[in-house]
């Protein structure tokens, strides 16, 4: 049984989708929206990562629970930087910044959605309810994710390209 | 007359619930003047609130020598609050601006109006062929008329093509119709005034009515001193005066809204108050939202919101016993921490309850300006006109139709641009060109130090048409005087949907024009054109800009075909949808009807239309949970205390007005801060000591007031300014302080949750 290892790929694909939101809030912290709301969704993360790691003993993996807490204080670093891009962000230059992080950050959601696909199927293929129930209640959360991520680009996109 | 400063709700005339709310009529002629030298009374509204008081104004001379109520009116009964009896003072004020300014070496220098104009079209041509549509943002107002608002959004919309349209209505009830549409897919009030007389449980959230809507209150004071007296329920971390009257007053932290609210409907399921035949009926989604409020207990939200357990129990108990439950909401939730899902959930009690659509059993998402409701309908905000859905192609199809344009000149390839975003486009320098009409940003936007820095780009065309040299009008290129209610003539809606007209009673002063003649010169000047070649706006007054806006609400929820300019002209006031939205519990929610699919409320990433047919084929009223998140900005270490800033009954916004009306002004000259007893005495704070507000983003100095206010929250009015002082720092404006983060839904700037310190200045 091979259910241990899609625990470890969904914990760290929503472990690098939480470092690459705090990434690219800090290098957006001009665009306010961007900013709040990808802090917002890196603790839906740290949520799902901390439910993951409970399941994992059962599967015999070890799975670190602070794994996106951590994150975000090595992220501390990277905040001393943030005075810098709010200046950079004053220049059209960074809406085309914008973008690609925003399709980056698409891949990374997608990356997770796709870990959590896994796990579900396996979690049903080996009648694990309780799994099954983690995947239920946070995978959506993944899928909002990757929503945003499409629409700030349908939103953003049509401005910086015509402008 | 009694003083309306002192009482500015006036003598009680108490009324048992059903029964007619006793007339009233209120006046102030200016001194020396009786209502026998009055030459005529020319009929109008409010215009320093969104409550639409009908009123005469009192002329003679060709001057405003007062004011009078409409005791036939069924909004107000006779009465007026302190503001419309005294801020008409303000027209005849010497500093008017009486013609164009235009920005030379540096310096606003006067012009006439056909260089005004033709720089502001040279500079618009100069765009559209550098940068095209892209390169304008619009930003209006909740203070225009009617059909100015859809003039401008047919200029901006159709002639210049731009998606970069809003008022702003969105600092005042973004969240109101965004709440609507959420849970009814569609903007419009679904209660009515009148429901204050029917109802036997007020539920007023983050709504200090008694200073928003004076006359509102007085309606409700007259049902809490009458017979069949209704419970009141109150939250608010101040004590305000509906506080004071309350039942149960939950004074929650500021930023906490959602948590409450989530408890109370924990509780409405749990003691099984939900009216089931009602909810299986009428709505969908009720399984989810029990699902996400079930770990929500009243132990859990008395935690966060700082309030007793069981005083949430309390109120729930009273919503779950009571039948007739009027609920409100307006700026405590609205501008506060998750504004949309927490209006969402105020429908939810009242959906939960079946109480809708009767009298008495209603919600008022309220407005807070006077014509708010028409920047929403006519387009003029971030949708379009009639309440139609951009993400609809029919919908956009129809709207090219009555502008007789392509649909693919129509910009609605994303949602339409809001204020916040359109400042964040100037300031990124993709947006060269801001028209800005009606409203003063330098002060009532947040974080004031960056948007002076926006306004004054070098790279940015700044026009400001208004009536004075505002603190917004100062950093402009192009300077427009324009003419004020009682000098120009069009109709306007209140928060209730009850229209009125408001006549021309004397002449504007100077040269200054009403804001629809300069939109109408500027889309003649700027030649913009239909698809066949006729000029694409197509009236020339504000009765013909009527009957243009008849034409394209034809249909729509607002629906203003079955009353005539005319009508409206010779007094007759009209509610459109009727005293009641929803009688039938039809709504407008049906995937080929509806204004929009919804948003998630924490991304504010669009439902698409596909999902939304999915979910709700049949347009039932939708019950919506959210999780409640904490704010972005807590308290810390440094800044150990909540800000909330907010208003005062003798102010309207920015103070344009009013702080030129003698009575308002003295009532209320200059910025304070509101402590707790708690918090200044911790910090050593007397009544009337000067004291610093510092937040990260700046610093605000003013006297203390010691308050009922509850511990860890201070409060600092928004109205101040600096047009009216000489020199000194950028300390007196609140959004100095506030923070530059949005609703993510309804896009509504939040200025009531940010984190502080106070100081004692030495």
């Amino acid at each position: 049984m091979k259910v241990g290892i899609a625990l470890r790929e969904a914990h760290d694909a929503e472990t690098e989708l939480a470092a690459e939101l705090l990434r690219v809030g800090e290098r957006h912290k001009a665009d306010h929206d961007v900013f709040h709301l990808t802090r917002t969704l890196s603790t839906w993360c740290d949520r799902h990562v901390k439910r993951l790691a409970e399941q994992a003993a059962r599967y015999d993996v070890d799975l670190d629970a602070d794994a996106v807490e951590e994150q975000e204080s090595r992220g501390l670093l990277a905040r001393l930087r943030e005075k810098g891009s709010e200046l950079a962000g004053r220049r059209p230059e960074s809406g085309v910044l914008l973008l690609r992080d925003m399709r980056e950050l698409h891949l990374a959601a997608a990356r997770a959605s796709l870990a959590w696909t896994a796990l579900g199927q396996g979690a049903q293929a080996v009648s694990d309810t309780e799994l099954l129930g983690v995947v239920s209640a946070c995978h959506p959360e993944t899928i909002r994710t990757m929503k945003w991520t499409v629409h700030k680009v349908k939103e953003a996109s049509p401005q910086v390209l015509a402008s | 007359m009694p003083d309306r400063i002192a009482d500015p709700w006036g003598p009680r005339t108490p009324f048992a619930r059903g029964a007619e709310w006793p007339e009233r009529v209120d006046g102030f002629l200016e001194e020396g003047v009786t209502e026998e030298d009055v030459e005529a009374w020319v009929p109008t509204a409010s215009i320093l609130h969104s409550n639409g008081d009908a009123m005469d104004i009192a002329v003679k001379d060709g001057r405003i020598v007062g004011v009078r109520g409409r005791a036939q009116s069924r909004v107000n009964h006779g009465r007026l609050g302190p503001k419309d009896l005294y801020g008409w003072q303000a027209n005849n004020s010497p500093d008017r601006l009486t013609r164009p300014l235009i920005r030379r070496g540096g310096e606003l220098v006067e012009t006439d109006w056909d260089t005004a104009m033709e720089a502001m079209v040279a500079r618009s041509r100069e765009l559209l062929d550098e940068q095209g549509p892209s390169a304008f943002g619009i930003y209006t107002t909740g203070q225009l008329f009617l059909e100015e608002y859809y003039t401008l959004a047919v200029v901006g919309r159709a002639g210049l093509r731009t998606n970069h349209i809003d008022g702003n209505t969105r600092l005042c009830t973004a969240t109101a119709a965004e709440a609507l549409k959420e849970t009814y897919a569609c903007d419009g009030q679904p209660g009515s005034y009148s429901d204050v007389d029917h109802c036997d449980v007020l539920f007023l959230v983050g709504h200090n009515v008694a200073e928003t809507q004076v006359v509102l209150w007085a309606r409700m004071l007259d049902r809490l001193e009458g017979p069949d007296r209704p419970k009141l329920i109150v939250v608010d971390p101040r004590a305000t005066e509906p506080a004071k009257r309350a039942d149960v007053h939950l004074a929650v932290r500021n930023g906490t809204n959602l948590a409450l609210l989530n408890a109370i409907l924990h509780e409405l399921i749990a003691a099984g108050h939900v009216d089931h035949a009602f909810v299986d009926a009428h709505t969908i989604g009720f399984d989810d939202l029990a699902e996400q409020v079930e770990p929500c207990t009243p132990e859990w939200a008395a935690e966060i919101c700082g309030v007793e357990a069981d005083d949430i129990r309390l109120a729930a108990r009273i919503l779950g016993t009571h039948d007739r439950i009027l609920s409100t909401c307006l700026q405590g939730v609205y501008q506060s921490h998750q504004a949309t899902a927490a209006a969402v959930q105020v429908n939810n009690v009242n959906l939960l309850r079946g109480a809708l659509g009767r009298p008495g059993a209603g919600i008022l998402q309220m407005n807070g300006q006077p014509t708010a409701q028409n920047t929403r309908e006519c387009g003029a905000n971030g949708d379009l006109p009639g309440f139609r859905n951009w993400q609809n192609d029919d919908h956009v199809t129809e709207l090219a139709e009555v502008w007789n344009v392509e649909p693919s000149s129509i910009p609605h390839y994303g949602p339409p641009t809001h204020a916040m975003q359109i400042f964040r486009y100037a300031e990124e320098g993709s947006i060269r060109f801001l028209w800005i009409s009606g409203t003063n940003p330098a002060v009532s936007l947040p974080e004031l130090d960056r948007i002076r820095s926006i306004l004054a780009r070098e790279d940015l065309f700044v026009v400001v048409q208004d009536l004075f040299l505002t603190e917004t009008a100062e950093l402009a290129d192009l300077v427009l005087p324009a003419a004020t209610w009682g000098e120009k003539e069009g109709t306007f809606t209140n928060a209730d949907r009850t229209v009125h007209h408001s006549d021309k009673a004397v002449d504007p002063p100077g040269e200054a024009r009403p804001d629809l003649d300069i939109f109408l010169d500027y889309a003649r000047r700027m030649d913009f054109r239909d698809k066949d070649g006729a000029p694409l706006v197509k009236w020339h007054d504000a009765a013909s800009a009527y009957a243009a806006w008849q034409a394209c609400s034809a249909g729509r929820p607002c629906d203003y075909t079955s009353f005539s300019y005319d009508a409206l002209r010779a007094g007759d006031e009209r509610q459109w949808g009727g005293e009641r939205l929803y009688t039938d519990l039809k709504f407008w929610a049906t995937p080929d009807e509806c204004e929009s699919y919804g948003k998630d409320m924490v991304t504010g990433t669009p439902v698409e239309p596909d999902e939304y047919r999915a979910l709700n084929p049949e347009g039932k009223a939708m019950l919506k949970g959210a999780e409640y998140l904490p704010p972005a900005e807590p308290p810390d270490e440094a800044h150990p205390l909540r800000l909330n800033t907010g208003r005062t009954v003798y102010h309207f916004h920015t103070r344009t007005k009013t702080a030129r009306a003698p009575q308002l002004q003295a009532a209320a000259p200059d910025v304070w801060v509101e402590l707790s007893e708690a918090d200044a005495a911790q910090l050593g704070i007397a009544e009337g000591d000067v004291v610093d507000v510092i937040a990260p983003r700046g610093r605000v100095r003013g006297p203390a007031r010691i308050t009922g206010a509850r511990e860890g929250v201070v409060f600092v009015p928004f109205h101040y300014g600096y047009w009216d002082r000489d020199g000194g720092d950028h300390d007196r404006a609140a959004n100095e302080l506030t923070i530059t983060q949005w609703d993510a839904a309804s896009k509504q700037p939040i200025f009531k949750t940010a984190a502080c310190r106070v100081e004692k200045v030495s």
